[in-house]
């Protein structure tokens, strides 16, 4: 049938049909284009600040150069901590889930409790530490920070290996048993070998969540202008300074935060994409 | 270990040995479990011990304010006098317009990845969304605060004033001067923000829709369009509104995107033009700055109040999302 002859009905059809997938289309080149535009101009800001000094010097006074040294050491040791400290209690708290009380109570409590835990907002679990940690101890500590950060590792490391341990097959385990391994032995020997690279990509989607978060850090590790490498002091990191120098009245200091914002983001997406390729390979394997 | 239990057998032949090693992996055995536990129980002491925390650190201020803290404007560190309305009003009001931008969006770029995107470019596209809905919080405070606000402020928000200035209730609605930071800048950023986690989770629903149903749709000669709207959609309402709920508990916790370009003034002003204040906000400027335990109190009292709004809202996604679950499971 020639276009000029379909009757009303179809046309004003067809007419819809454009229309909305035009929106659509402009919604996704709108959306696209948005998030795009603030990497490009991040890259952009980032490199032209970037030099050796970013990494070899301390950060600066205001209205003086200088670098990020002592910030990014903070961040480092803070999230190693951080996550030494969380990732086995989620480790452990997903075995239980998966292995042992797959269908009891605990778990279906617990279950939900950590999905409330993975989506609460940072902020407050830096008040809750603050009130545990910080109130007692007298003053701001990188140990704070760190607990701080743990207390968000749990959950992320938890539901990933819950994951990915319900996908082990059972017949696995039922092996090992046979075997008369122990439960213990069979879950430790078997799952964990079995879901290994799932378990690995747990964690690095929970550094790649820490190493970016500012709101926990900014009342119970702070920031300290020095280098300093000791947990019971404050301790500088990434984000609080850049929060710090963007919102400063001096060039110097709003030119480290892009190129920490920069050092950040490319951390977060490398460990975001080897945690992708990792799970991809776990998948096929 | 299949070793030992074979080297059990076989070279310790006393019963007595073979007795106390399968005591001890008894032990051991008993020893993981309770481990394990363990470390989920902690899960339960750790939101129990935040909530308690906070309940016990906002006590003075209730008690000395009472319900008036929910209703009052007034914050006046000076005074002493705190109240957490326009925090409150600001949280509510930032996230409520971010989703109003972020859901159309969200849903029509998902939209586009499940029916209209060549399929060379769905997984590349899929992934970068992906990819941008986990770049730090800061990242998108640091760009609203140097690139985006100034582009309001000299561009936008002129032409706004210029075009509303005489309609009845927008040029209320977009009155003042443009400071380029605000509310509305606030909400652009938190939608701008939200926008890969509500397309992801979108795009993750729509995909589950099975083939059979959308090509039956096809099949009797339904668009494109008619097949979103008559057969993803309503398969998919559950999943995607607990994808915005989740989305939506990220707005309001969301602290370091909204700091920077919300201006930080305690006051409620009827513009969108106008700087504000959202609790988190509130909490992150001046939690170190606070002196004496009232205004402590008061900052960790909003704390609270932030906790139970996102708990009750991720605690509804929750529920939705499980049910889809169990939906899916018959």
């Amino acid at each position: 049938m020639p276009a000029g002859t379909i009757s009303p009905f179809y046309a004003a059809r067809r007419w819809r049909n454009r229309i909305w997938m035009s929106l659509s289309v402009v919604a996704a080149a709108i959306g696209l284009i948005g998030l795009f535009m603030i990497l490009v101009v991040l890259f952009w800001q980032g490199f032209s600040g970037l030099s050796p000094a970013v990494f070899t010097q301390m950060t600066p006074p205001p209205g003086s150069s200088g670098g990020l040294l002592n910030a990014i050491v903070g961040s480092l040791i803070l999230t190693v901590v951080g996550v030494l400290v969380g990732a086995p209690l989620g480790l452990l708290a997903g075995t239980y889930l998966a292995e042992y009380g797959r269908h009891t109570r605990l778990a279906s409590v617990v279950r939900f409790i950590n999905d409330i835990l993975l989506s609460a907002p940072s902020i407050v679990i830096g008040l809750f530490i603050y009130e545990v940690v910080v109130v007692p101890m007298g003053h701001f500590s990188a140990i704070a920070g760190c607990l701080a950060l743990a207390v968000l590792v749990v959950p992320v490391v938890l539901r990933t290996t819950e994951d990915m341990l319900n996908l082990v097959p059972n017949t696995l385990r039922e092996a090992g048993a046979a075997l008369g391994m122990p439960r213990s032995v069979v879950i430790r020997r078997i799952s964990y070998r079995a879901a290994k690279a799932g378990l690995v990509t747990g964690v690095l989607l929970a550094v790649a969540r820490i190493s970016g978060e500012t709101a926990p850090l900014l009342f119970t590790a702070l920031n300290n202008q020095f280098w300093s490498t000791d947990l019971t002091q404050p301790i500088s990191s990434l984000p609080v300074v850049i929060f710090q120098f963007a919102l400063s009245p001096y060039k110097e200091w709003q030119q480290l935060a892009w190129t920490g914002a920069l050092i950040i983001t490319l951390a977060v997406l490398a460990l975001s994409i080897c945690a992708r390729a990792l799970a991809a390979r776990g998948a096929t394997e | 270990m299949a070793e030992i239990a074979i080297r059990g057998g076989t070279t310790d032949s006393t019963s007595v040995a073979r007795a106390a090693r399968i005591r001890r992996l008894a032990f051991n055995d008993a020893f993981f479990r309770r481990l394990t536990q363990a470390a989920a129980i902690i899960v339960l002491v750790i939101l129990g011990g935040v909530i308690l925390s906070l309940i016990d650190g906002s006590l003075p201020a209730f008690q000395k304010f009472g319900f008036g803290f929910f209703v009052n404007q007034v914050w006046n560190p000076v005074t002493k006098k705190f109240g957490a309305l326009a925090p409150i009003y600001g949280t509510v009001v930032t996230s409520a317009i971010a989703m109003l931008i972020a859901v159309p969006l969200g849903i029509g770029i998902a939209v586009f990845l499940t029916e209209l995107c060549p399929p060379a470019l769905r997984r590349p596209v899929g992934i970068a969304i992906e990819l941008l809905a986990g770049i730090p919080s800061i990242i998108y405070g640091i760009w609203g605060l140097f690139i985006f606000a100034p582009f309001l402020q000299q561009y936008a928000q002129p032409a706004i004033i210029a075009a509303f200035g005489n309609v009845p209730v927008l040029s209320s609605l977009f009155a003042g001067p443009p400071y380029g930071i605000g509310m509305l800048t606030a909400s652009l950023i938190l939608a701008i923000m939200v926008l890969p986690f509500v397309a992801s989770i979108s795009r993750d629903v729509f995909g589950a829709v099975p083939p059979m149903l959308k090509e039956s749709a096809y099949g009797i000669g339904c668009t494109t369009w008619e097949v979103v709207r008559n057969v993803v959609i309503p398969f998919s309402r559950v999943g995607v509104i607990g994808g915005v709920m989740l989305g939506l508990g990220r707005a309001l916790g969301e602290t370091m995107a909204v700091t920077f370009v919300i201006g930080n003034a305690h006051k409620i002003s009827p513009s969108l033009f106008a700087p504000g204040t959202t609790i988190s906000a509130t909490i992150a400027n001046e939690f170190t700055e606070a002196v004496g335990d009232l205004y402590t109190s008061s900052l960790i009292a909003l704390g609270l109040i932030l906790f139970m709004i996102t708990f009750v809202v991720l605690a509804i996604a929750r529920i939705m999302l499980m049910r889809l679950e169990a939906q899916a499971g018959r």
